[in-house]
């Protein structure tokens, strides 16, 4: 889906329907399953399922979408970023605590001063996961290493910030992903703003050089360095990315929860990875899109929403959610190895 | 090889080898210094001296816990893999002894480490059969056994550290020797003789340094990987078992702060991340390290949040050393 049909109408027999089927298969199947368990989902709603639902469900897929949406950029260009996760934690509690006036009373400022900080954040993050693609590419230590050791530095300067859950963030601000709806009450401002950073931060790199260098680097590097793309410059721009996308995950967090907690982000990084096999993207790198990590971002949220609606302790819900995160990869790399042989 | 270089740059070379071929030695070094500066510190503030023979004796007592994590870490990593469900398999190791105590700590122990040999299994089978990213197979059942571990603690569920356990993780023989030092010692020996001389010892290192040449060479390497695997799930229940002697009461985040200086002690002993190079040797000297490192920052009043940081940037720093030194050495 996100690879879109332009490709295959550009071949000259027209429409190449096996070629469609190999490329969007896994997205279509998982579009399919999305559908099946949101009507599962409506059945098992013992009150009116009904368009509050469905902006409940959006608001709490939003953070592990954006963070899904990272790490697919950074698989894609074959690495991989554990530092996710406390990055939306570490911008989580900034944010919190930037947007009241003091901790203690936890008087939110102005709406505008929110909306700087995020900004600020979201720059922030840039430059955070430019910094991991940098040692990276300096160090030429594995990217595994940096970005578990970048975890601890960023989950430790969150907790530098704040020791316990606390800080706010204006009304306003919370609005923007929670009340209200834009035009009907079937489409809920989290889907939009997510369409709106797929569009602004994605859909002008996927097909520009810049896209197309990241799918270079992840698919055979040797050959990409030597069709003259600038690798170190590509690697440091995936992680860059990451980190944009890990800044709206946690300003995301925020908004939804309107407080600050510094192990907020911990669920993120396995969950942003998850979703991103789940999406279809091959943790070897180079293949794949953004569409179906966010829809694995989407599935997996409603499967712990269904297990809380039918009753399912908290815990147990982790549980069982992590499992299915395990099979997930373990099926995704039994399909690795398949292919391995086949080839 | 053949050209002889010139002599400033044999002196830098010399330096780098040095550390290349004996990083025990420099690592000996660096430990004693660490030590030192302790205790300097420590007497700068007035609180006495450091280098005593009770603050040695207490140094080996908390390193124990993590050389025991940091063994199986070892064997992990020199397989090129790693293992991020360490700290929670201890902690569900000290929960398994406290849970069974009132049934004797013989079973109580034997429970820990066979659920611990049970949780690295199944890192082992995903690992090794399906081929699931290390980090990723093992976070996940980090996450999973965690969640378990939540409803264990939420329902009957009565603590009891049986005598034994507590005696083995925080009391000491002959005034300094701290007993879980009769534990430690002889894995360790195992260990390193092991990792040396025996086959699978030897098939360790192999996996670690070229898994394809390993399989077309007949090695099954899926064995050896759910062996280590299954070893370091196995010495982190056992770690755990001696955190929850130490502490004599188990809770749920018994075994998280032990989750990177795991990896640090590894990398400072100069084990590679890539698997294939290194020993354990090294990476007793750096549990050491960390744990004199841990007790200067407590000295410094540092935060949780400050060591954290620390910790990562130790890793980052000593990794791309290594790598740099590795590179040249070649």
């Amino acid at each position: 889906m996100s690879t879109t049909t332009a490709e295959s109408t550009t071949t000259a027999r027209g429409t190449d329907w096996g070629r469609l089927v190999r490329r969007h298969g896994w997205t279509v199947g998982l579009a399919v399953l999305f559908l099946v368990m949101c009507l599962y989902w409506r059945s098992a709603t013992i009150r009116p399922w009904g368009s509050f639902d469905v902006q409940s469900l959006c608001i709490d897929a939003l953070p592990l979408a954006f963070a899904a949406m990272g790490q697919a950029i950074v698989i894609i260009s074959g690495g991989i970023d554990l530092s996710i996760g406390s990055l939306m934690g570490l911008v989580n509690v900034l944010a919190a605590k930037y947007m009241v006036t003091d901790l203690t009373t936890v008087t939110p400022r102005s709406f505008q001063h929110a909306l700087v900080v995020a900004v600020l954040l979201i720059g922030f993050g840039f430059l955070a996961g430019a910094l991991t693609g940098l040692i990276i590419q300096v160090t030429k230590v594995a990217d595994i290493i940096v970005t578990l050791a970048m975890l601890f530095v960023w989950a430790g300067a969150a907790l530098a910030v704040l020791q316990v859950p606390g800080g706010g963030a204006p009304l306003e601000f919370s609005s923007l992903v929670t009340t209200d709806t834009v035009l009907t009450k079937w489409v809920p401002k989290p889907l939009v703003i997510l369409l709106l950073a797929y569009a602004l931060i994605w859909l002008t790199i996927r097909w520009r050089r810049p896209g197309l260098a990241l799918y270079a680097i992840g698919s055979n590097r040797p050959r990409a360095y030597l069709s003259g793309i600038n690798v170190p410059l590509t690697r440091v721009m995936s992680y860059a990315l990451s980190g944009t996308f890990a800044a709206l995950g946690g300003l995301a967090l925020t908004a939804a929860v309107a407080t600050g907690d510094p192990h907020a982000g911990d669920i993120y990084t396995l969950n942003s990875v998850a979703a991103v096999v789940l999406g279809g993207v091959s943790l070897l790198g180079g293949v794949g899109g953004l569409i179906g990590p966010i829809m694995g971002a989407f599935v997996l949220t409603l499967v712990k929403t269904i297990l809380v609606i039918k009753g399912v302790d908290q815990n147990w819900a982790q549980v069982i959610q992590g499992t299915i995160i395990v099979l997930v990869v373990m099926a995704g790399g039994l399909a690795i190895r398949q292919k391995g042989k086949g080839g | 090889m053949s050209v002889v270089p010139a002599d400033t740059e044999r002196r830098r070379v010399d330096v780098r080898q040095l550390l290349a071929d004996n990083p025990a030695l420099v690592l000996t070094f660096v430990f004693i210094a660490i030590f030192v500066a302790t205790d300097i510190i420590n007497r700068h503030q007035g609180q006495g001296a450091f280098l005593t023979t009770k603050q040695v004796s207490t140094t080996f007592l908390y390193a124990a816990i993590l050389g025991l994590i940091a063994a199986g870490q070892t064997l992990v990593m020199l397989t090129g893999g790693v293992d991020l469900s360490v700290a929670t398999t201890a902690t569900t190791g000290a929960f398994m002894v406290s849970g069974f105590g009132d049934r004797g700590a013989g079973l109580a122990i034997a429970v820990a480490l066979a659920v611990g040999l049970g949780i690295g299994l199944v890192n082992g089978i995903g690992v090794a059969l399906f081929r699931v990213n290390p980090l990723i197979m093992t976070l996940g059942v980090s996450t999973i056994t965690l969640g378990l571990l939540t409803v264990y603690a939420q329902t009957s569920f009565t603590q009891l550290v049986p005598h034994f356990v507590a005696t083995l993780g925080s009391a000491r023989f002959l005034t300094y020797i701290p007993y879980d030092l009769l534990v430690w010692a002889p894995i360790a020996a195992i260990i390193i003789l092991g990792l040396r001389y025996s086959g699978i010892g030897r098939m360790i290192y192999a996996i670690g340094d070229n898994p394809e040449a390993c399989r077309l060479a007949g090695v099954r390497v899926w064995q050896v990987q759910i062996f280590v695997y299954g070893t370091c799930g196995m010495l982190s229940a056992l770690a755990g078992v001696l955190l929850v002697g130490f502490n004599d009461a188990a809770d749920l985040g018994i075994g998280a702060p032990f989750l990177l200086p795991s990896v640090a002690a590894v990398v400072i002993g100069g084990t590679s991340i890539f698997g294939g190079y290194g020993g354990y040797g090294g990476t007793i000297l750096g549990a050491l390290i960390l744990t004199v490192l841990d007790s200067l920052l407590v000295i410094l009043n540092a935060s949780a949040a400050t060591r954290q940081i620390v910790y990562g940037l130790i890793v980052l720093a000593l990794a791309a050393l290594y790598a740099r030194i590795i590179a040249t050495a070649e």
